[in-house]
């Protein structure tokens, strides 16, 4: 993910790989046709040590992220924080118009600030704010929405949505090299290999 | 006498001694009692590109018949329906069958029951994912879907039953120089807040789960594009003639490209995405739990809060929730056997078991609620107020006893049916029975509801309510709008999670566990 992915003014940095017909180099995708094997194939990815890579499947494969080594999404705690956003908003809406705003007003023999009744409203607006953020926050960790990307340029990586796995290396990637790493994709199973162009 | 230890019995039948499992596993082999072995979530081996092509396949293709035919049906009855609301608004609440004595009526009958049908959709995603049912992803698009519709049809009831509608707006908080802010001391504004929160969770729920199958349906377009198969022009030709009456200037693939695109936002299916997306997903079910259990116990404080003698109980809130689940799984099954005759590739991804499973929902929660109705008498009884005891003995022996009867027997008679194994696996008698549970639990509403308020503390007060012709045709509409959008949701969205099913799948399995054993979770000893 860079800024110059989604603004086009943005200077792209000066490709380190060209292809024969001088097109920039994205990356190196490899088809995998199994389940099994795109999880041994990320596997040995992930210990060779390589950084800007990726497994692209058609659903969200069990236990994926040790096999690739990553990280767990911060999203959790963007959502506990909007939690209490929505519940910090429903407290200060509903004690200001009752308690303050209305002051004077009796209201069915009740006391301004009896904070008894607005326990439902807190509940509902924290569980609000924490859906928007558990959507959005996950599509802005993602990089998403982004309409075009180098891969959905390439048609055998439609696949990917239906029944084959690929293992994407980006040439922004220290150890890139177009034509090692295509070869050590092919070593570790890939029953296809393709050069990614920048387009 | 010999005895048996449950292991040997499993290593017998894998040996191929006596024990193997019984040749007729039910109509589809899906209907499988051996503790030892599961039934297979997806029936006859279909590979990962077959669940793809079955489920984009309805997407993409023009359907039978019958679709046509039924969506002019649905559409008149919804327009009808409209009508009668444009009606309503110009004239006032008059036309309806409301009174002095009941107030509520109709209206509020249709907004609670509306509600209460969509909360089986957020059970099935939400409670079912906690609780690792993975039988759950044959129904729980269609049934989200159902959730999102309900609501829609539910929110048009508290709108147009304030009389001047013109005047929604005061249930929103909003500054304004009338200097008039809403009450939050009243249940109905906490409905307010918790029906439009779970419309909005419902609806990013929902949408969020179609994601990645937009990016399929996407991607089909997008390749047929590039081979040039999907260029020809999309027109619209009279179903009875042929001659064509209408042409579009691009063709279904550009126009499928474009919008499924534009809801995939970009989704590319990277593993990275998906841990990201589970991760949202199991937060969003999460915080959906409590709140489906939240938004019908408001719905029953409007009631509960008040002093009338039949609503003034401590039960309504569990009550209300169970026959919520009741009445939204009736509404389920009633929709999805139907939908799995006419898409007849369905049979594979929602077999004979995941029909099973929801009619023992249906027996269990149908004798939830039937607790629920002995347990109001009991309390009315119990509690010693003589106008709580008037008020039950009217409700069941009173002018609306048919009423009270017509409930009983639909929730709580016809479930029973299914202690029968060959009742609770046959299609017919699962709609059957689906089908009286809506209507006994539009009955329940009704009976709470009318039956209450008809005779108030002074016989000076009593009156009855009978419905106009203006009420029967808003119902009606209201199911128009419904089915009407059920339809359109079975012709263009992919009905079934596509991403979903694919991991619960023996070809999804990263460890090889093929062959049939659709449903075990303990080979991955992996730390989370």
């Amino acid at each position: 993910m860079a800024a110059s992915d989604y603004l086009p003014f943005i200077r792209r940095p000066k490709p380190g790989f060209v292809t024969e017909t001088g097109e920039p180099v994205w990356g190196v995708m490899a088809q995998f046709d199994t389940t099994v094997d795109a999880y041994h194939a990320a596997e040995k990815m992930r210990d060779a040590g390589f950084k800007h890579w990726d497994l692209h499947a058609p659903f969200p494969i069990h236990g994926i992220e040790e096999a690739m080594g990553q990280k767990r999404t911060i999203l959790p705690f963007i959502v506990l924080g909007a939690a209490f956003t929505g519940i910090a908003t429903a407290i200060g809406m509903q004690w200001w118009i009752t308690a303050v705003d209305y002051a004077g007003f009796t209201v069915q023999g009740k006391p301004y600030d009896a904070w008894e009744p607005f326990t439902m409203i807190i509940f509902e607006l924290g569980v609000l704010f924490s859906a928007f953020a558990s959507l959005f926050g996950m599509l802005a960790l993602n990089g998403l929405p982004r309409w075009h990307h180098p891969l959905l340029c390439k048609e055998r990586f439609l696949a990917s949505s239906d029944d084959k796995f690929f293992v994407v290396v980006e040439a922004r990637d220290p150890s890139f090299n177009p034509e090692q790493t295509s070869r050590f994709l092919r070593e570790i199973g890939a029953s296809a290999v393709e050069l990614v162009e920048d387009a | 006498m010999t005895s048996f230890h449950p292991d040997q019995v499993t290593a017998e039948r894998l040996a191929g001694g006596p024990h193997q499992a019984p040749a007729d596993l039910g109509a589809d082999g899906s209907l499988n009692e051996d503790p030892a072995t599961r039934s297979a979530l997806v029936l006859n081996n279909r590979s990962l590109h077959e669940i793809t092509e079955i489920v984009c396949g309805y997407a993409e293709n023009a359907p039978g018949k019958w679709w046509l035919p039924t969506f002019a049906l649905t559409a008149t009855v919804a327009g009808v329906g409209t009508l009668m609301i444009l009606y309503l608004i110009i004239t006032g609440v008059g036309v309806w069958g409301l009174n002095n004595q009941v107030g509520w009526a109709w209206d509020i009958t249709n907004f609670v029951f509306w509600i209460g049908i969509g909360h089986a959709g957020t059970l099935i995603s939400a409670i079912l994912c906690l609780f690792k049912q993975k039988w759950r992803t044959a129904v729980n698009r269609a049934a989200e879907a159902m959730t999102i519709f309900a609501v829609m049809c539910a929110g048009i009831f508290p709108a147009i039953h304030v009389g001047r509608i013109w005047f929604i707006w005061f249930v929103f908080p909003i500054p304004n120089y009338n200097y008039i802010w809403p009450n939050f001391r009243s249940p109905l504004l906490w409905d307010v807040f918790a029906v439009s929160t779970y419309a909005t969770v419902s609806l990013l729920f929902w949408y969020m789960g179609m994601i990645p199958d937009f990016a399929t349906l996407r991607d089909r377009a997008d390749k047929r594009l590039r081979a040039g198969s999907g260029t020809c022009k999309l027109s619209v030709h009279c179903p009875i003639t042929g001659i064509k009456l209408l042409g579009f200037p691009c063709s279904a693939d550009r126009i499928r490209a474009f919008l499924y695109g534009l809801f995939a936002v970009g989704w590319s299916g990277s593993s990275r995405h998906w841990h990201r997306y589970e991760t949202a997903y199991l937060i969003l079910a999460g915080i959906s739990t409590p709140l489906v259990l939240s938004v019908h116990s408001i719905v029953s404080f409007d009631f509960a809060t008040s002093v009338i003698p039949g609503w003034h109980t401590t039960i309504f809130p569990p009550y209300f929730v169970a026959g919520a689940i009741f009445g939204g799984f009736a509404m389920v099954l009633f929709l999805l056997i139907p939908a799995r005759e006419l898409f007849p590739n369905f049979k594979d991804l929602l077999t004979l078991r995941h029909l099973e499973n929801m009619a023992k929902i249906l027996l269990t929660t149908g004798m939830m609620v039937g607790f629920a109705y002995s347990m109001e008498f009991f309390i009315a009884w119990y509690g010693g107020n003589r106008y709580e005891v008037e008020t039950f003995i009217n409700r069941a022996f009173g002018p609306y006893a048919w009423a009270y009867w017509t409930m009983i027997s639909c929730n709580v008679i016809s479930p029973q049916v299914f202690w029968s194994r060959r009742m609770r696996t046959d299609p017919r008698v699962i709609w059957i029975v689906a089908l009286l549970v809506t209507i006994g639990m539009w009955f329940e509403r009704f009976v709470i509801i009318v039956s209450s308020l008809h005779r108030a503390f002074l016989p000076g007060e009593w009156g009855m309510y009978f419905p106009t012709p203006v009420d029967i045709l808003t119902f009606a509409g209201s199911c128009g709008v419904f089915l009407t959008m059920f339809l359109l949701f079975l012709r263009f969205l992919p009905v079934f999670p596509m991403a979903e099913i694919k991991a619960i799948m023996p070809q999804g399995d990263p460890h090889g566990h093929a062959g049939g054993h659709g449903d075990h979770d303990d080979h991955h000893e992996g730390g989370h």
